[in-house]
């Protein structure tokens, strides 16, 4: 399933080559970046977007844990941490 | 309002946002708290002032959201929509909000508008908002939201007498708001989520204005030293051991003062009360089996005061977060470990904990490899092994056997739980691996109030339990002991059984071995619990016991450390011995069986000691696991297989050990 974006987002995606599409496991830690699309279903991918992991929210990977998962991603003004699969199915667009 | 002309107002609110503590500021210790009817989910209920009136107050279980995928969900949404059987729909509910972390804590917000009952937004954390020096201009809020807001603090009642007023109009107001969303329709099945994270995202935008997010940089900086890759570990490692360390000392005192107590309480009523039966039920099963499980209470509650400690300052998730990858290649959630790890003190602690864990196949899994944790009331029964067939003797010249299978045991039960937990999680408890998507809330200094509240909570839910289930067993196991009577018992001296027994070994040093009466032997050899062991008699022969073993084995179905009280019956050497005293010792190694071999080898030993390693011997833990799982098929099953699993862990530990030679 794919989740297209709100406009805003859409329009801001197409405005410029610059930008670079990823998953937010990809993402660099430190780096600010945009969520384009939640792709996934499930109660799973319903509780990633009820926490607010939405098209159109900014994020930043602030860290992986000791063996390289899960990571912890700061949106919304607070912590969220989730494995690499819940990771893998949010886009992102930095 | 309800028939009774009390109000019932709900209090809802994500996790870690301070509802817990606004509750009980509220409330004060006018609490009751118990579990929905077939679910663990706690009830959690107070009463409130309301100017007069009073209102009862419904702690509605921590939440994200409202659509019914979780167990508290469920019960949440039942609650507030009247489906609840035994709570009135509530009157009001008081959205309880984090000023700090705004916008997802409104997201519930935005579902609890579906109800049609008067919200009130409690906005919490509001000072550490403020000490961040962002600006919130609450009127604006109210306003964009269209219900009142009211910035409350629990420690310095800022905002109580506010939120009572607030609450009081909009009870009498009913007034709901029309919630309307723009829904886009390219959102899909999750439309309404992106419409309410919209309307959020512009409330807060035009009535917030952000600092940069100085708590946030706090935060980080510890996180840096206490998730760090090696160094986060190591913290983890010396956190716990310094937790059980303490549960293990600092209850030592208290635990024998208890015990101390019942002892004094059983002499007291030995001799002040007419002799016969009665006064032996009283105290040799009621005072006995309660009091012996009733000494456990400091451990559960320091144990729970670290937990409550840890989970409030926020570094319980931080735990889990290092931890999630180990457990889940085993399949269980990164929550479980602490669960575990409280086992090696106590499983009843341990699988109380397990409430954190909201999957109920990842929390069943958890519960039902928690026994095989090496817990205290083990060690009684290792020492004793121990000090009498390996004592002195060592490896290599200096490491010490006995260090050595200590170690042994406590590794096998991890071993098994590892093992169990993952054939359980691909079969009976076949689940994908438990989504990890966690908050990792901002540490925070504990509230004593909540860390103390919570304690007393877990303390008396034990006692009660204390009160009823161990109640039941103990005068059963008494009776199977105690009956039938024979003829030399009933005029011998002073009848005693086996459910009496010392917890850490320290019992006090009383009645010198050879004194007691052999009748003690004799009734016992005829009790309905002989008989049992006679019964078995062929079934645990091929681990290497004979009936004796046999019926300390039974009685210590009720509690593991039983066994060595039992043990003495058995052997006549006094009811207060300990696992180290000498004539226990030497009983046991001159012990012979009718045949006049020697009734016990290094290797039967070895035996005894990897079944109860594996065997679900304690009724306490079968008490709680009944409760938690509230079911009897999951507890009945834990026992069976366990008990397979210490069976032929235990037949392959004596045959194996004899064909290789050893006696």
């Amino acid at each position: 399933m794919h989740i297209p974006a709100a406009n805003a987002e859409k329009n801001m995606i197409n405005r410029t080559d610059d930008n670079k599409q990823t998953t937010l496991t990809e993402l660099p830690v430190g780096q600010v970046a945009r969520v384009t699309s939640v792709t996934g279903f499930g109660p799973v991918t319903r509780r990633l977007m009820e926490m607010g992991v939405v098209p159109g929210v900014s994020v930043m990977v602030i860290k992986a844990a000791p063996f390289g998962d899960p990571i912890e991603i700061r949106l919304r003004g607070y912590s969220l941490a989730m494995r690499k699969n819940e990771a893998d199915t949010i886009e992102v667009q930095f | 309002m309800n028939s009774e002309n009390q109000l019932t107002i709900a209090l809802a609110g994500n996790p870690n946002a301070g509802k817990t503590t606004l509750f009980n500021s509220l409330t004060g210790l006018k609490q009751k708290v118990a579990n929905y009817p077939g679910v663990t989910v706690e009830r959690k209920e107070g009463g409130w002032q309301l100017n007069g009136s009073r209102a009862k107050l419904i702690d509605l279980p921590g939440l994200y959201s409202l659509d019914a995928t979780s167990m508290d969900e469920q019960i949440a949404r039942d609650v507030l929509t009247g489906e609840q059987p035994d709570v009135s729909r509530p009157d009001a509910i008081i959205a309880v909000v984090d000023a700090t972390n705004l916008e997802r804590n409104l997201y519930l917000v935005t579902q609890l508008f579906e109800f049609k009952i008067p919200v009130v937004v409690a906005l919490t954390m509001i000072d550490a908002f403020e000490k961040q020096k962002h600006e919130i201009d609450i009127d604006r809020l109210a306003k964009l939201l269209g219900v009142p807001v009211v910035a409350v603090n629990a420690k310095t009642s800022r905002g109580k007498d506010e939120l009572v007023e607030r609450v009081r109009e909009a009870v009498a107001s009913k007034n709901t708001i029309p919630f309307e969303l723009n829904e886009d329709t390219n959102g899909g099945e999750h439309a309404t989520i992106f419409a309410r994270y919209n309307f959020i995202s512009n409330a807060v935008q035009e009535s917030v204005t952000h600092n940069d997010h100085r708590e946030h940089r706090i935060s980080d900086k510890i996180d840096r030293v206490l998730t760090h890759k090696f160094f986060g570990l190591l913290i983890l490692v010396v956190i716990l051991l310094f937790v059980f360390q303490a549960i293990f000392s600092w209850a030592s005192l208290p635990m024998d003062l208890l015990e101390g107590g019942f002892g004094v309480l059983g002499d007291f009523a030995r001799t002040h009360l007419p002799e016969g039966i009665l006064a032996d039920l009283l105290v040799d099963g009621i005072i006995a089996g309660v009091g012996g499980v009733l000494v456990f209470l400091p451990q559960i509650m320091l144990l729970f005061l670290f937990i409550s400690i840890l989970e409030d300052t926020g570094y319980l998730a931080r735990a889990a977060f290092l931890l999630d990858k180990l457990m889940s290649r085993v399949g269980l959630h990164g929550k479980a470990f602490l669960p575990l790890m409280s086992s090696f003190a106590c499983a009843i602690p341990g699988i109380m904990a397990t409430r954190t864990i909201e999957s109920r196949r990842d929390r069943f899994a958890t519960i039902l490899i928690a026994p095989f944790m090496s817990c205290s009331a083990r060690l009684p029964v290792y020492t004793l092994m121990i000090a009498t067939f390996f004592a002195g003797q060592t490896i290599f010249g200096f490491i010490s056997l006995g260090a050595v299978l200590m170690l042994a045991m406590y590794s096998l039960g991890i071993i098994v739980a590892v093992a169990v937990a993952f054939v359980l999680k691909r079969t009976l408890l076949k689940a994908p691996p438990p989504p990890f998507i966690m908050e990792l809330p901002p540490y925070r200094l504990p509230n004593i109030r909540t860390v103390v509240q919570n304690m007393l909570t877990r303390a008396w839910l034990f006692v009660k339990r204390a009160g009823t289930v161990i109640l039941t067993i103990s005068i059963i196991l008494w009776a199977l002991m105690y009956f039938p009577r024979s003829a030399e018992t009933l005029t011998g001296a002073e009848p005693k059984t086996a459910v009496n027994q010392s917890i850490d070994g320290t019992a006090t040093e009383g009645d010198s071995a050879v004194e007691l009466p052999l009748p003690e032997s004799e009734q016992l050899k005829n009790s309905f619990a002989g008989k049992l062991g006679h019964a078995i008699e062929p079934i645990i022969s091929p681990l290497g016991f004979d009936w004796k073993i046999g019926v300390a084995l039974i009685a210590s179905f009720a509690a593991r450390e039983v066994l060595v009280s039992t043990l003495s019956i058995i052997y006549n050497v006094g009811r207060d011995e300990t696992e180290e005293s000498p004539s226990l010792i030497s009983a046991i190694r001159d012990a012979k069986r009718e045949d006049g071999r020697p009734a016990w080898t290094p290797l039967t030993a070895l035996s005894l000691m990897v079944f109860f390693v594996l065997a679900m011997q304690c009724m306490s833990t079968v008490a709680i696991v009944r409760r938690e799982t509230n079911s009897w098929s999951w507890t009945l099953f834990m026992v069976g297989y366990m008990t397979v699993l210490a069976y032929v862990a235990s037949l392959i530990t004596f045959q194996g050990g004899r064909m290789l030679g050893f006696e």
